[in-house]
C-alpha cells in the first residue's frame, strides 16, 4: 500500500476505534484499548508518512474517492509538506495516545472524552490530506467540533463551559473566514480543488491573505485572536490539551502555509509587512500573558501562543524574501517555521504531559498549591525539566537550533530591497529576543515554583510518581527532543523536500558536512554544531563532579532548609509563582496589562493581616472582545422577540421577504430592459 | 402545437387562479373546503391536460393524487375533523375581505409582470403557467398569512402546493415531477395530523391521548 492509501484507511480505522470501548467489561479496560488502537493506528501513519517524506522527494501521490459532494467527490493528496505535517500530527498523537493509556485511568468520566478522541485524530490527519476546498473545510470543521467536545468534556465546571462556548464561537468564525478565503481563490469559474486554485491566480490575493490570517490565525492563537486558546486548551482533559497545543496549533499553521505559500500565487510585498508585526507581538503578548500566570495548564497554553508568534516570524520572513526573489533566504525561514513547528510539538506536548502528571497525582493546577515535587515524583520533574530547557531554547536541545535559524534568518533581512522591511525586522528580531528571555524566565516559575523548594499542601506532599505508560510517553519525547537538539541537519535535510516545493529551494544540504555541524548560509557566517555543545557540557559537568568529590566529601547530607532567620519555617512563606513574576509585571505589566498592586497595611496595634491585590486586565479582551459579546448579547436578546412569535406571524415574514424580492426582481427587470 | 391545446391549459390554470380567490373569499368553514375540493379537482384536471399534450404518461400520477387525495379523502377528512372538534364554523380573517382581495389582485399583477418578463424567451405554454402558478402560490401565502384558523391556514396551504405542482407539471421535461408530487403529499397529510394533534394540544395542553382519560373520568 501507498503510504497515501495507508493514512486514508487509518481513518475509517480510527473512527472504528471507540467500538472496542463499547465491547470493553470496564471503563479502565475500554480506555487501554482505545488509546492502544489510536497509538498503534497514529504511529502506522507516522512511519508510512516519514517514508513518503523521506523516500519520495517531494513527489505528490493524489487520490480521487467518490465520497462527499456527488460528482465532486474527495480528493487527497499526500505531498513533501503534507507528509511533514501528518508527521507532526502523529507523532503527538501517538505520544498522547501512549501517555493516556496510563493517564486516561484517572479520567472521571471517560464516556465523554473517548469517542471523541479517535474522531479528533482523525480529523486532524483529514486536514492535513485534504486537496479540494470541501474536503478541507469539512475536515476542519470536524476537527474543531471533535475538539469542542473534548473541551467541555468536563462540563460541570462553568469555566469550562464558558471556555467551550467561546472556543465554538471563535472556531466558527474562523472557518467561516477560511471558506470566504477558498471562495476568492476558486473565483468565477468555481474550481475548488487545489489543482485548480494552483493554476489560477486569484482575484485578491492580498484579501485572501487577510481572511486565512483570520481564519488560520484564529485557530493557530495568533493575536489578537489568541482569547479562546488560553481558556479552551486548559480545559480538556491533559493528553488532549497536549494534542491541541501541540498539535491542532500545528495544523492551523499548514492550512496557513497550503493556502498563502502554495494556493494563492506569488506573494506580494507587502504581505510580510501585515505577518512580521502580527507576529512579533503575539510572541511578546503571549509569554508575557504567561508570566502572569499562576496556572500551570494555563501557563503553558498562553506559551503557545508565543510560539506560534515564532513560527509566524519565520512565515513572514520566507514571504518577504519570496516575494523579493531571495529563494536561498525564504528556503532559510521557512526551514526555521517548519522545524519550530516540529519542535514545539515535541516539548510542548512533553510539557503537557508533565502538567497532565502533576494534576493526576495531586488534583492540582495551581502552582501556588504545589512545591517540592521533584522529590515525590523525580522521572516526571527529570523530563518536564528537559521539556523546560527545549522550550527556553537553550542549546543543546532542539528548541534552540529553529530559533536559532529564525535569527540567521533575520540577519539575513538588510540584503532585502524593501526599506520597509529593512527596518521592521530587526525591530521584530528585538522583540524575538525580549521573548526568548521572558520565555527562560517563565519556565524557571513553571519548574521551579511547581518542583522545586517544599510542598505547599499535603496534595503535593503526598503525590506519586507516574505510571509507566505516562513515563514511557513523556521519555520519548524528551530523548526526541534532546536527538533532534544534537542532530539538526539530519532533521533540515528530511524538511528539504517540503521547502523546495513551496519556496523553490532548499537551503544546502547539511550531511556532507563533517562533524555534524550545520551551516545555514556560509561557512564564514555562522554554524551550530549540537554534538558538540552536547559533549562539552556533558564532559565539563562530569569533570566538575568529579573535582568536587574527589577533593570534598562523597557524603549526601539531608540538613533543614535555610528559613531566612524566620522561627516558623512555614511552606507559604517560599517564594511564590507571583512574587516570582513580580518585578516582570511591574516593568511590563503596568503598561500591557495595566496592573495595579495595592496593599493594605493595617494600622500599628491591629492585628489583621496585611494584604496586597494585584489587578490586571486583558486589553485584547476589553478593546476587542467585550465590545463584541457585549453587542452580540443584547442583540440576541432583542431578536429574542422573533423566538416567541405565532405560526401565522412567521408565516407573514415569509410572506413579506418573498414579495420583496418578487418587487426588487421587478424593478431590477424593469430598469434593465 | 395547435392552438386549442394551448387554449385550455390557458382556460385550466387561469381557473385555478380564479379558485384561489374564491378560496380568498370564502369566510365559512364548510363552504372553504367544497371550494378546496374544487381547486385540487382543476389542478387534477390541468395536470392531466398537460400529461395528454406532453406526451408525457408519468404526468398522469400527479393527477391521480391530486384528485383522488386532495380532492376527496382531505376536503372528506376535514370536514369531519371540523364536525368532530366543533371548530368555529366562521373563520377569523385578519384584515377585511375587501382588502385582502385587493391585495391578492395586486400579487397576481406582480406574478405576471415578473414572471411574463423573466421567462421572456420561454415558450408561451410553459412561461404562461408559470406565471398563473405564481400567483396560485403567492394566493396560498396570503391566505395562510390572513387567517387565523387552523383549518384554514391548512386549507391555504394545500392551495400553495397546487400552485407549485402546477408549476412542474407546467415548464416541459422537469424531472422529478412525480416525486414531487408525491413527497408533497406526504407533506400535506403530516401536516394535517399535526394540526389534528394541535387541537387536542390546545384543549387539553398535551398530545398525549391518555391524558383524555382523565376527562372522561377514567382513572389509571
Amino acid at each position: 500500500m501507498t503510504p497515501l492509501a495507508v493514512a486514508l484507511w487509518s481513518i475509517p480505522a480510527l473512527l472504528c476505534a471507540p467500538m472496542l470501548a463499547a465491547t470493553a467489561p470496564r471503563w479502565s479496560a475500554a480506555t487501554r484499548r482505545t488509546y492502544g488502537a489510536c497509538f498503534a493506528l497514529c504511529f502506522i501513519v507516522l512511519v508510512a508518512a516519514f517514508v513518503h517524506l523521506v523516500g519520495a522527494r517531494n513527489t505528490a501521490a493524489s487520490l480521487h474517492l467518490p465520497i462527499g459532494l456527488p460528482w465532486i467527490g474527495a480528493h487527497f493528496r499526500l505531498d513533501g509538506l503534507s507528509a511533514f505535517f501528518l508527521v507532526v500530527v502523529n507523532l503527538g498523537a501517538a505520544g498522547a495516545s501512549l501517555f493516556a493509556i496510563g493517564y486516561g485511568e484517572h479520567e472521571e468520566s471517560p464516556g465523554r472524552v473517548l469517542p471523541f478522541y479517535p474522531a479528533f485524530l482523525a480529523g486532524m490527519n483529514l486536514v492535513v490530506l485534504a486537496d479540494d476546498a470541501f474536503t478541507f473545510l469539512v475536515s476542519w470543521e470536524f476537527m474543531s467540533l471533535s475538539s469542542w467536545a473534548l473541551v467541555v468534556a468536563h462540563h460541570k465546571d462553568p469555566d469550562n463551559r464558558r471556555a467551550g462556548f467561546i472556543y465554538i464561537m471563535m472556531a466558527s468564525f474562523g472557518t467561516l473566514a477560511l471558506l470566504l478565503a477558498f471562495g476568492l481563490l476558486a473565483g468565477g469559474s468555481g474550481g475548488y480543488s487545489f489543482t485548480e486554485m494552483r493554476g489560477t491566480t486569484a482575484a485578491l490575493p492580498g484579501l485572501v491573505l487577510l481572511l486565512v490570517l483570520l481564519g488560520a490565525g484564529s485557530k493557530a492563537g495568533l493575536v489578537p485572536l489568541h482569547v479562546w486558546l488560553p481558556l479552551a486548551h486548559p480545559a480538556a482533559p491533559s493528553h488532549v490539551s497536549a494534542l491541541m497545543s501541540g498539535v491542532m496549533t500545528k495544523v492551523a499553521v499548514y492550512g496557513f502555509i497550503r493556502i498563502v505559500f502554495d494556493l494563492n500565487g506569488p506573494p506580494a510585498w507587502w504581505w510580510s509587512v501585515v505577518v512580521i508585526p502580527l507576529a512579533g507581538i503575539t510572541c511578546v503578548l503571549g509569554v508575557l500573558s504567561a508570566l502572569m500566570q499562576h496556572d500551570l495548564k494555563r501557563l503553558l497554553a498562553y506559551h503557545t501562543v508565543e510560539n506560534i508568534g515564532i513560527i509566524f516570524i519565520g512565515l513572514g520572513l520566507a514571504l518577504a524574501f519570496s516575494a523579493h526573489k531571495m529563494p536561498a533566504a525564504a528556503a532559510l525561514a521557512l526551514t526555521a517555521a517548519l522545524l519550530h513547528v516540529f519542535n514545539h510539538s515535541l516539548f510542548k506536548s512533553l510539557l503537557f504531559f508533565g502538567a497532565g502528571a502533576v494534576l493526576a497525582s495531586t488534583r492540582e493546577r495551581d502552582m501556588e498549591h504545589l512545591g517540592g515535587l521533584i522529590h515525590r515524583m523525580p522521572l516526571t520533574a527529570f523530563t518536564f525539566l528537559t521539556g523546560c530547557v527545549a522550550i527556553s531554547a537553550l542549546p543543546p536541545l532542539n528548541g534552540f537550533v529553529s530559533e536559532w535559524l529564525t535569527f540567521q534568518a533575520i540577519l539575513l533581512s538588510p540584503d532585502v530591497p524593501s526599506w520597509g522591511i529593512k527596518l521592521l525586522v530587526p525591530a521584530v528580531g528585538a522583540m524575538l529576543a525580549l521573548s526568548a528571555a521572558l520565555a527562560a524566565a517563565c519556565f524557571v516559575k513553571a519548574f521551579g515554583v511547581t518542583f522545586l523548594g517544599r510542598a505547599r499542601t499535603g496534595a503535593a506532599q503526598t503525590a506519586q510518581e507516574a505510571d509507566r505508560f505516562s513515563l514511557a510517553a513523556m521519555f520519548g519525547a524528551a530523548a526526541l527532543c534532546l536527538l533532534v537538539g544534537i542532530l539538526p541537519g539530519v532533521a533540515i535535510d528530511v524538511l528539504a523536500p517540503a521547502v523546495e516545493g513551496l519556496v523553490g529551494a532548499r537551503m544546502p544540504s547539511q550531511s556532507t558536512i563533517s562533524w555534524l555541524s550545520i551551516v545555514p548560509v556560509a561557512e564564514s557566517r555562522s554554524s551550530y554544531n549540537g554534538l558538540l555543545v552536547f559533549v562539552f557540557i556533558t564532559m565539563s559537568t562530569l569533570v566538575a563532579i568529579e573535582i568536587i568529590h574527589r577533593f570534598a566529601s562523597r557524603a549526601v547530607r539531608r540538613g533543614p532548609a535555610w528559613d531566612c532567620g524566620f522561627p516558623e519555617p512555614s511552606p507559604a512563606t517560599q517564594y511564590t509563582a507571583d512574587s516570582f513574576a513580580q518585578p516582570i509585571r511591574r516593568v511590563f505589566g503596568e503598561v500591557v496589562f495595566m496592573a495595579r498592586e495595592r496593599v493594605d497595611m493595617p494600622a500599628p496595634g491591629n492585628a489583621q493581616p496585611a494584604r496586597m491585590t494585584v489587578t490586571q486586565r486583558d486589553p485584547v479582551w476589553d478593546a476587542i472582545y467585550s465590545p463584541i459579546s457585549g453587542a452580540t448579547s443584547v442583540a440576541a436578546d432583542k431578536l429574542g422577540y422573533l423566538q416567541f412569535l405565532t405560526i401565522r406571524q412567521y408565516l407573514s415574514l415569509v410572506f413579506v421577504a418573498l414579495v420583496v424580492l418578487l418587487f426588487v426582481l421587478m424593478l431590477v427587470m424593469l430598469v434593465w430592459t | 402545437m395547435d392552438a386549442t391545446a394551448l387554449d385550455v391549459a390557458h382556460l385550466l390554470a387561469g381557473g385555478m387562479v380564479l379558485i384561489s380567490f374564491l378560496l380568498l373569499y370564502q369566510d365559512r368553514m364548510f363552504a372553504l373546503l367544497n371550494v378546496f375540493a374544487l381547486h385540487a379537482i382543476v389542478l387534477a384536471a390541468s395536470v392531466a391536460w398537460q400529461a395528454h399534450i406532453q406526451n408525457a404518461p408519468h404526468l398522469y400520477v400527479p393527477a391521480a393524487i391530486a384528485l383522488i387525495l386532495k380532492g376527496i379523502i382531505i376536503p372528506v377528512a376535514l370536514h369531519r375533523v371540523v364536525i368532530r372538534l366543533g371548530i368555529h364554523r366562521t373563520i377569523e380573517t385578519v384584515g377585511g375581505i375587501g382588502p385582502t382581495m385587493l391585495l391578492g389582485m395586486g400579487l397576481v399583477a406582480l406574478s405576471m409582470v415578473v414572471m411574463l418578463r423573466a421567462a421572456a424567451t420561454a415558450d408561451p405554454l410553459a412561461r404562461e403557467d408559470l406565471a398563473f402558478a405564481l400567483s396560485v402560490l403567492l394566493l396560498g401565502l396570503l391566505m395562510m398569512v390572513t387567517r387565523r384558523n387552523a383549518v384554514s391556514q391548512i386549507v391555504g396551504f394545500m392551495s400553495l402546493e397546487n400552485g407549485l405542482i402546477l408549476a412542474a407539471t407546467g415548464a416541459k421535461g422537469m424531472p422529478l415531477v412525480v416525486e414531487i408530487s408525491v413527497a408533497f403529499s406526504v407533506l400535506v397529510a403530516f401536516i394535517v395530523i399535526g394540526v389534528f394533534l394541535f387541537r387536542i394540544r390546545e384543549r387539553f395542553d398535551s398530545v398525549d391521548v391518555q391524558a383524555l382519560d382523565v376527562y372522561r373520568g377514567e382513572q389509571r
